[in-house]
């Protein structure tokens, strides 16, 4: 099967007056479509720096980053980006704060629309498209900005640890929310985060990265025996305690 | 409805009487001052003719409104302050988008417009009149100078400070430079550009006034300067106490707007 997403021996380094500060070193993986990949590594190592590079926002200084055998330059409208935060905006309502991508893209055709209001119908949003952010509580937002990035109909989704500005209990409920709706979507996606446990309980595939410059330690595959596999159910699988202290050991091995 | 405690009754008992005090006081302070100068100046404490006095100017503003003149200085400052701080607003966000548009001509102007900020601006005045002549050109472009480059320093400040993440999004949805002006800077400047509006309705008025020291035949700097030539200091201080409730008046009609704006929002 050939790989969605290549990413071929990328390296970035950030650059100001005192020198360089390289972030990443050689780095590459492939995603396959409808894979779930979690990347792992300590704070700061330069894993935002990552998606900022598949997404197309800068670009990689040696290698290359691949969809569908495309430079990702020329397929940024295939990429769906979520952030930390949600940022909707206060001066929109939710409706409107979910349509941003498409009125800036120029895309508020039926056929995109429909998916929006089939999505809010969906995922219990329809009753709150008049309400401002404010007025949600933070799942119910972060749903809306997922809401908001899937209406774009990408081909790949990447999370920025979309989860860490919730209180705990909130984001394991928000993070089971979002995993099923991906899953359920079909959609290749990218998580990065520093929760281990997160990256365990939603991902396919997990990419340890080390500390910076990042290069990647190891790339653990995760199978869980679960019939219906859903974040908290993984959570509670017995598996999940060796995948935790494996991955823990490959983060703190050599430091 | 729900039976409010005793507590919170109590409480916003107490939040009224506060409240009530602090009017109180301030209505207190403005009449004692009233009078306090009234008596002075009947008992011949100070003299009348130099200090005026509350009697002598309700005197002073009732002939003028008979014979219609005041009215007509009103008008005339409240409209060269109106054009000059609505051509203050249109200027100075245009300058600022231009520069946040371009960083590095916003980088090559930094000094000048410092330079031209803090630049007493009365000095400009004199030449004003020389270059635009004496009427009311004159007095509105005194009014934009006063304002307009602290205008679009705060403006273009508070576009920078605009959350880089909100602009990251817009990118992250396939958005260019022009889209992250018009979808994140410009509404989430609206507070920012609403309290410059507050500090420019002020600067815009002292700036009309110098105007009309120098270059006027009407409005109410020129009566200031008139009323000081001829020696009536009751038309001075008239015009003084005039100055002060548009002056109120004006930042009232802003707080008015921010509030509209707000409870829209």
């Amino acid at each position: 099967m050939k790989s969605f997403l290549e990413l071929k021996s990328v390296s970035y380094a950030y650059h100001n007056s005192d020198g360089e500060t390289p972030a990443l070193k050689n780095i590459s993986f492939d995603v396959n479509e409808g894979e779930f990949i979690a990347i792992v590594g300590p704070s700061g190592c330069g894993k935002s720096t990552l998606l900022s590079l598949i997404a197309g926002l800068i670009t990689p200084e040696y290698g290359s980053i691949l969809i569908n055998g495309t430079n990702v330059l020329n397929a940024r409208s295939r990429i769906g980006y979520m952030l930390q935060k949600d940022h909707l905006f206060e001066w929109r309502n939710i409706y409107k704060n979910i349509i941003l991508g498409l009125e800036v893209q120029k895309k508020l055709s039926s056929d995109y629309l429909d998916t929006v209001n089939e999505m809010l119908i969906n995922y219990g949003l329809d009753s709150f498209r008049d309400k401002r952010p404010s007025e949600l509580s933070g799942g119910m937002r972060q749903r809306a900005a997922l809401i908001r990035t899937l209406a774009l109909k990408p081909s790949i989704l990447l999370l920025d640890e979309p989860f860490s500005a919730l209180d705990y209990q909130t984001r394991l409920t928000v993070s089971d929310d979002i995993g099923c709706i991906i899953k359920k979507e079909k959609k290749t996606a990218i998580l990065v985060t520093h929760d281990l446990s997160e990256a365990i309980s939603l991902g396919d595939k997990v990419v340890v990265l080390s500390k910076r410059p990042a290069t990647i330690k190891a790339i653990v595959p995760i199978h869980f025996a679960l019939a219906n596999k859903t974040p908290l159910g993984c959570r509670n699988a017995l598996e999940f305690k060796d995948y935790f202290n494996a991955i823990w050991k490959e983060l703190n091995y050599n430091e | 409805m729900n039976e409010v405690s005793v507590h919170q009754l109590e409480y916003i008992k107490q939040k009224l009487k506060y409240r009530r005090s602090i009017t109180i006081c301030r209505v207190f302070i403005f009449v004692a001052f009233l009078l306090l100068w009234q008596i002075s100046t009947s008992i011949g404490l100070i003299d009348s003719f130099i200090f005026s006095s509350p009697i002598k100017i309700i005197i002073c503003f009732c002939t003028m409104i008979i014979d219609g003149t005041i009215l007509h200085h009103i008008f005339i400052t409240l409209v060269e302050t109106f054009i000059s701080f609505f051509l203050v607003i249109i200027i100075g966000i245009f300058i600022s988008v231009l520069l946040w548009l371009n960083e590095k001509l916003s980088k090559v102007l930094e000094p000048y417009l410092v330079i031209l900020n803090s630049l007493p601006k009365s000095a400009l005045a004199p030449l004003l009149i020389v270059w635009l002549g004496a009427n009311m050109n004159t007095i509105i472009v005194a009014g934009i100078s006063v304002a307009v480059f602290g205008s679009i320093i705060n403006l273009y400040t508070g576009f920078k400070e605009v959350d880089t993440d909100k602009i990251k999004l817009i990118y992250t949805l396939g958005g260019n430079k022009m889209n992250v002006l018009l979808k994140v800077v410009l509404p989430s400047s609206i507070p920012i550009i609403i309290s410059t509006m507050k500090v420019n309705i002020g600067l815009s008025l002292v700036g009309v006034v110098i105007g009309e020291f120098l270059a006027a035949r009407s409005g109410l700097g020129y009566l200031i300067i008139y009323g000081s030539q001829i020696f009536k200091l009751d038309l001075v201080i008239m015009s003084i106490v005039i100055l002060c409730i548009i002056a109120m008046g004006l930042y009232k009609g802003i707080n008015l707007i921010e509030k509209l704006y707000l409870k829209y929002l």
